[in-house]
């Protein structure tokens, strides 16, 4: 594969969370057209991974770095990153009461086609754009009106997420746990809309805590983390692996 | 880190827009404040003996009284005999017929300041009165309200014109003797504005004053008399700005609103007067007594969005007198640097079946103190009164302060008073999901901001919905961190 099509990649990532040492050398090569899978017990760093690539305030980068389409992401601001086709599918999507969920998302477009040079787009033509998205998702039009995720039920508020994905077309879509707590409806619709994304331009990288969302959305690539660092890589069998002899032993093998 | 969050100060920080000097000629008395300085200002506006003799009265009270410092606000003492209390632009010596005669540097200021005052604004149906220092300089579309009876136009004018409508409304609200600046208003004012809405008329285009304070150590004591005679509705706004000035100014300012039997008064407020400067330094001190009456079926509604001086201290309120009259206060109270407001309402529910609805946000920023104090007092006559209240405040940065003071007296049992309260504050996680969605910090707080405030921006005009989301903007720029 062509050295173009790598669209992220991390070498020797540390990173510290309020001083304590969570991310122990992160090497990761994303290419476009790839869906990359992270599993990992509980503290591995799974979301610290999430936090650092998005640039949440409180996550300190202590060494290695992390390249997106060739630019040092790290420099980039969080705002800057999501411009620039970086998505973060939280794990605890924020309330944001008074702002209306349809108006929130259409500022957030519009914010990522001006820098992308394109005009915005209006109430009229965005609505029009909306609507099939959210049949999709699976997500009622009134919740176009309500307050960003305001009183919307966990699985609401992930299926919102995927929504805004959606519509944002990121190149690069990081999911943090967007699986967890939900039923099979709603992981079916988080999958479906990450396959949607699944062409040669974008890439995806889910970190997850249980095997079931891989059945429906089949990775590419699995890897395991454990102590802040990946210790085992693999194709989608990884996953099944992992399921019938769980954390314990993949970590003791790669600690060794 | 060089992905660091702008800090808040930072984003807080821009500068006042209004805060231009306009150099006018203009005709000002020494400072200090005496009886003779008061019927020095009755003599320049020519006006009746019964008048002279109510500001003497408010006058002589006042010595009375002292300053009150209940207020949850700090501030140097004022010195009165420091103050000049009439400024007039020269130019407007005995009053302009029209806008062709107003000084052009004048309608250059409001133009400056987006005021609507040429023709091509009857389009955007707004009628200003304005008040430049303390005299009202022009008033759009007088003819044309004329046709439907309706009195719109400077208080000095309507002391000449309709000196019984005077006498008969000044003062039937806010009494002389109210508190210490509504009678040092009732002895200084020198303008304002008059508005008389005949029965049954519903006033065509939103009636607007504004007010800008331009000389330098001048007090600005405007009076403003609104009354909505039976079945009448009007819709009233009211702005203000002032110049970028190293000391305080003063603005004591007395708003008196009558509803007639079934009458409706909408007053909306957006006040940007200047509010110091980041360290501070300066402002406005705005002191103001805002109160309406009701008769039976009528109602009064307060919007105000208070961005700007260095200290507000006002409590626009209704007395609910008639039966199934209604009251209501909305409002929007932004303090950052060290900006102080303590500001609220009072609700006097006195007829049966009174209903009033109080809903304030309070947005601290920076280093300022945000107070709402508010007042719902059940009268043992009113029978089945309603009143539900919500007060809200919003904290931007770790410095910054709110306090909520609420005060109920309910002497009658049948009544309902609710009240709810809530504190947030904006949140890093709010921010930062904002931020990774594209928007920048800046353009994330004000979403949040105006979020937090929508409830009370869907009651204001739309024009002025709109500026005062912008202004919002203006003053918020820094708070994130």
């Amino acid at each position: 594969m062509r050295m173009t099509d790598v669209i992220l990649q991390i070498e020797d990532l540390h990173a510290t969370v309020a001083g304590t040492q969570i991310l122990r050398g992160i090497d990761l090569t994303v290419r476009r057209g790839e869906v990359h899978a992270i599993m990992g017990p509980n503290g591995s760093g799974k979301s610290t991974l999430c936090n650092v690539l998005a640039g949440r305030d409180g996550y300190v980068v202590t060494a290695g770095r992390v390249r997106y389409e060739g630019r040092d992401l790290l420099a980039m601001a969080p705002e800057e990153r999501a411009r620039e086709g970086v998505f973060l599918a939280f794990q605890y999507p924020v309330e944001i009461p008074g702002v209306g969920n349809a108006y929130f998302l259409r500022t957030a477009l519009n914010a990522v086609r001006k820098h992308r040079g394109l005009e915005p787009v209006d109430a009229m033509d965005f609505l029009a754009l909306i609507k099939t998205k959210m049949e999709m998702v699976d997500l009622d039009p009134k919740f176009l009106s309500r307050s960003v995720n305001e009183g919307f039920s966990g699985g609401e508020k992930k299926r919102n997420e995927i929504l805004q994905m959606a519509v944002l077309e990121p190149r690069l879509a990081i999911l943090d746990e967007t699986d967890s707590g939900l039923d099979i409806d709603a992981l079916k619709v988080v999958a479906d809309g990450v396959n949607a994304l699944r062409t040669v331009e974008h890439a995806v990288v889910a970190v997850t805590h249980y095997q079931r969302l891989l059945t429906y959305l089949v990775p590419d690539f699995v890897h395991v983390l454990a102590q802040g660092r990946i210790v085992k890589s693999g194709d989608k069998s990884l996953a099944a692996e992992l399921e019938l002899s769980g954390y314990a032993g993949i970590a003791a093998a790669g600690a060794a | 880190m060089s992905t660091a969050a702008p800090k808040i100060e930072d984003l807080i920080n821009r500068d006042y827009d209004a805060g231009f000097v306009t150099d006018i000629d203009a005709e000002s008395i020494p400072p200090g404040l005496s009886e003779d300085v008061v019927r020095l200002i009755s003599a320049k506006k020519q006006e009746p003996a019964f008048l002279l003799d109510w500001r003497l009265k408010a006058f002589r009270h006042w010595l009375t009284m002292t300053e009150p410092h209940w207020q949850n606000v700090r501030y140097a003492p004022i010195d009165y005999q420091d103050i000049t209390y009439y400024s007039a632009p020269k130019s407007a010596g005995d009053g302009p017929k029209s806008l062709d005669e107003v000084d052009p540097a004048l309608l250059e200021t409001y133009e400056k300041l987006g005021i609507p005052m040429r023709e091509r604004e009857l389009l955007a149906g707004v009628a200003v009165d304005a008040v430049f220092d303390s005299v009202s300089v022009a008033t759009t579309f007088k003819s044309k309200l004329a046709e439907q009876g309706i009195i719109f136009g400077s208080f000095s004018e309507a002391v000449r014109e309709h000196p019984e409508l005077i006498q008969r409304y000044l003062g039937s609200v806010v009494p002389t003797s109210d508190n210490y600046f509504a009678a040092l208003n009732s002895a200084v004012f020198s303008d304002g504005s008059f508005c008389y809405i005949p029965k049954g008329v519903r006033c065509p285009m939103e009636l607007s004053t504004y007010f800008r304070i331009n000389a330098a150590k001048t007090g600005q004591f405007e009076r403003t008399l609104i009354i909505a005679d039976e079945g009448s509705t009007v819709s009233y706004l009211e702005g203000c700005t002032a110049p970028m000035r190293d000391e305080n100014q003063l603005h004591a300012a007395v708003v008196e609103l009558v509803a007639h039997r079934g009458a409706t008064i909408k007053y909306s407020t957006v006040q940007n007067w200047y509010p110091g400067d980041k360290d501070g330094k300066g402002g406005i001190y705005n002191f103001v007594t805002k109160r309406g009456v009701c008769d039976a079926g009528a109602k009064i509604s307060w919007t105000q969005v208070e961005t700007g001086s260095a200290i507000t201290w006002k409590y626009p309120s209704v007395i609910l007198k008639g039966d199934d009259s209604v009251g209501e206060f909305y409002s929007v109270a932004l303090t950052n640097h060290y900006q102080q407001a303590d500001t609220g309402t009072k609700m006097i529910h006195i007829g049966r079946n009174t209903k009033s609805t109080i809903l304030s946000k309070g947005i601290s920023a920076g280093r300022g103190q945000n107070s709402y104090r508010g007042l719902v007092k059940v009268m043992k006559s009113a029978v089945g009164a309603r009143n539900y209240t919500q007060c809200d405040s919003l904290l931007i940065g770790d410095r910054c302060g709110a306090h909520t003071f609420p005060y109920m007296e309910v002497r009658n049992a049948s009544a309902t008073v609710e009240h709810e309260a809530t504190t947030a504050k904006i949140s890093d996680d709010q921010l930062f999901y904002c931020r990774q969605r594209g928007l920048s910090a800046e353009d994330a707080v004000s979403l949040i901001v105006s979020g937090f405030c929508k409830q009370v921006f869907k009651e204001l005009p739309m024009e002025f919905a709109v500026e005062a989301q912008k202004l919002l903007g203006v003053s918020l720029e820094g708070s994130v961190g």
